[in-house]
């Protein structure tokens, strides 16, 4: 019980503190520091940009850090999801629709981006059923497949405009709780974001850490052993792919409703690889890590093209001039980080390592086990 | 201790391409007793034991467990009726630790749905609580507790050997399959593995079928002895008769 309601007390108080946050940043938009913005809406939305990134990484991990599946097409899936409740919530909340009360509004949201989750949980079932007879990287392909698939699929459809892209999606209901003086309190797309990534995070470490994830990891570890030991690795494999698959759908939904507008080109397969770079990067099969690669790669091209933009009195002329360079070598910048981290920390930034309030309190769980001899090890 | 045929199989055949690995196999195996299967390298002794656990499905014949025919069902699902193996060469969880091992292999018989998990419900703990404790008490038995927390490689070999027999146990087996248990082991280890084998024999109601070339293993330890060579059955009685056969001293020794 207490694990219970422990989760609940979390996320209630991640709710509070995600809310004040996004007030905080939003207000933070009237100010100035040496003549420049500290915060314009442009940055807002690449903190929402990160958030949907949290979303995606984590849900991948599910499938490939920890089932050891090698999945391609995790931009499908978000475009699915985002998609479906794009089409939901612009039916029912604009045009003729429009102007409904908050409530309602509200309602219409979140059954928007639950449609969109279902929509690519399905997607998820019917891509997981090839994997129970591909391995490695043949399934790779053929998620890479099905991804480019819904693109183009999507792309053929007019009534969610076709290759032109998808617009006039609303953007989040804004709730406004408080407003003193040049504070306002609100509570809509980043709070909506963040707490959805802090749900991804609770959901995927609690399936982790239970024997459904250890069945899940098993398979990773040794398939051959996994199904002798009576776990259906079949199943097992097809709900990794489908819940996998319903988080990254309820991310692209967020993604849709932050933007107001999906272009289907954004979720070629150069999107999914960039979800794949943030767990390699983050480290396989650690939620800290997925979270660590989204938060670092998403925000680091954008960083970049902030620090071109950086003049101050104080800086000479050669680091302004330098600076001022960084757009260009914003890519070469990003993919050398990439290969430095590759050669030299090849298993990732954190590897396995997982953040864990308890052991940094002090509270570990684990009883001391004598120091085993480092004898003979075969095989 | 001749009590009921617990595993048979008929006329059990297997073909890869143009090779019968296995040639009109008829196995007979009575609940609760100790059986060897021994042959020279390459007789077939392993893929007897994939087509016994449902790693694959033979070509012509059919093979009964505890009543069923049981040929072309899946391995997990055979797992789940209750026969349980371990594996010539070593194939533990490596990224887990030896206690999460053993858990992994009670996940036949758990109670929690990923549903409680996500929610953490009652039943979730109470099930975790159990695995934890069942699988502490297994590996009392074996002597790994207080490995626990170790991962499962950083063990000495002898010791990974003994965790996927206690692996093979948690899936609560009627029937234990154990491939070359002692390959690896010294002499000491070996006589070790012999008593428990006996012991967990008696302990947890099993009957045993026994691959090994480790001969001291096989005569001290097994009731009946088959004897495979080039995936045909060619002696099958008890220690001391199949060690006077002229067949298998042939085979054994060329002729």
């Amino acid at each position: 019980m207490n694990t219970f309601l422990r989760i609940a007390a979390w996320f209630g108080a991640s709710i509070v503190v995600v809310t004040i946050l996004e007030s905080i940043l939003k207000s933070l938009k009237n100010y100035q520091i040496m003549g420049s913005d500290i915060i314009t809406d442009y940055g807002l939305s690449i903190i929402g940009l990160i958030g949907v990134s949290i979303s995606l990484a984590v849900s991948l991990q599910l499938i490939n850090g920890y089932t050891g599946q090698f999945s391609l097409g995790h931009a499908g899936f978000m475009a699915i999801g985002g998609y479906v409740s794009a089409f939901i919530s612009k039916t029912f909340l604009t045009g003729q629709a429009s102007g409904k009360g908050f409530i309602a509004t509200l309602f219409i949201y979140i059954i928007a981006l639950i449609a969109g989750a279902i929509a690519s949980a399905i997607a998820g079932l019917i891509v997981g059923i090839p994997s129970l007879r591909l391995k490695g990287d043949y399934l790779a392909i053929v998620t890479l497949g099905f991804g480019e698939i819904i693109r183009l699929v999507i792309e053929t459809l007019d009534v969610v405009g076709g290759p032109r892209g998808y617009i006039g999606i609303p953007k989040f209901p804004v709730w406004k709780w408080l407003s003193v003086g040049g504070f306002e309190g609100t509570f809509s797309s980043l709070s909506w974001i963040f707490l959805f990534a802090i749900l991804t995070i609770i959901i995927i470490h609690n399936i982790v850490n239970s024997s459904f994830g250890r069945s899940l990891i098993a398979i990773r570890e040794n398939e051959i052993a996994a199904e002798a030991m009576g776990i259906d690795t079949a199943f097992y494999k097809v709900s990794a792919f489908t819940i996998s698959a319903a988080l990254a759908g309820f991310a692209g939904g967020l993604y849709a409703h932050l933007y107001a507008q999906l272009v289907p080109s954004t979720f070629n397969f150069v999107k999914s690889v960039e979800i794949i770079i943030m767990i390699v990067f983050g480290g396989m099969g650690s939620i800290t890590g997925a979270v660590l690669g989204a938060v670092v790669l998403t925000g680091l091209p954008e960083w970049l093209r902030i620090m071109a933009g950086l003049r101050a009195d104080w800086m000479p002329n050669w680091l302004a001039t330098g600076f001022s360079y960084l757009p260009d070598l914003r890519m070469i910048i990003y993919s050398s980080l990439l290969i430095i981290t590759m050669l030299v920390r090849p298993q990732g930034i954190l590897g396995g390592y997982e953040f864990s309030l308890s052991r940094i309190l002090g509270k570990s769980k684990k009883n001391q086990a004598p120091a085993t001899s480092k004898e003979e090890k075969k095989s | 201790m001749a009590g009921q045929v617990i595993l048979e199989t008929n006329n059990c055949t297997i073909r890869f391409g143009g090779l019968v690995a296995v040639n009109e196999l008829n196995l007979s195996i009575q609940e609760g007793e100790i059986f060897g299967l021994i042959g020279p390298n390459g007789a077939g002794k392993t893929t007897i034991f994939n087509l016994l656990t449902g790693v694959y499905a033979p070509t012509s014949g059919t093979i009964k467990f505890l009543g069923k025919q049981v040929q072309g069902t899946k391995p997990c699902k055979i797992s789940a009726m209750g026969m349980s193996r371990t594996f010539q060469n070593i194939r533990l969880f490596s990224s887990m630790t030896v206690l999460e091992n053993v858990m992994t292999a009670y996940h036949v018989r758990t109670k929690q749905s990923m549903v409680d998990a996500i929610f953490r419900s009652f039943n979730h703990q109470a099930d975790e609580k159990q695995q934890r404790d069942f699988s502490m008490e297994l590996l009392s038995i074996f002597n790994l507790a207080q490995y626990a927390n170790e991962l499962a490689p950083s063990l000495p070999y002898g010791s990974q050997r003994r965790l996927e027999i206690a692996r093979a146990l948690a899936t609560n087996p009627k029937l234990l399959l154990l491939d070359e248990p002692a390959a690896g082991m010294n002499p000491q280890e070996s006589i070790e593995l012999m008593h428990l084998i006996g012991s967990i024999r008696e302990k947890f109601k099993l009957t045993v079928v026994l691959v090994e070339h480790n001969m001291k293993v096989v005569m001290g330890v097994c009731e009946r002895i088959q004897v495979i060579e080039y995936g045909k059955s060619i002696a099958l009685g008890t220690p001391q008769e199949v060690r006077n056969d002229p067949k298998v001293i042939e085979a054994y020794l060329g002729g």
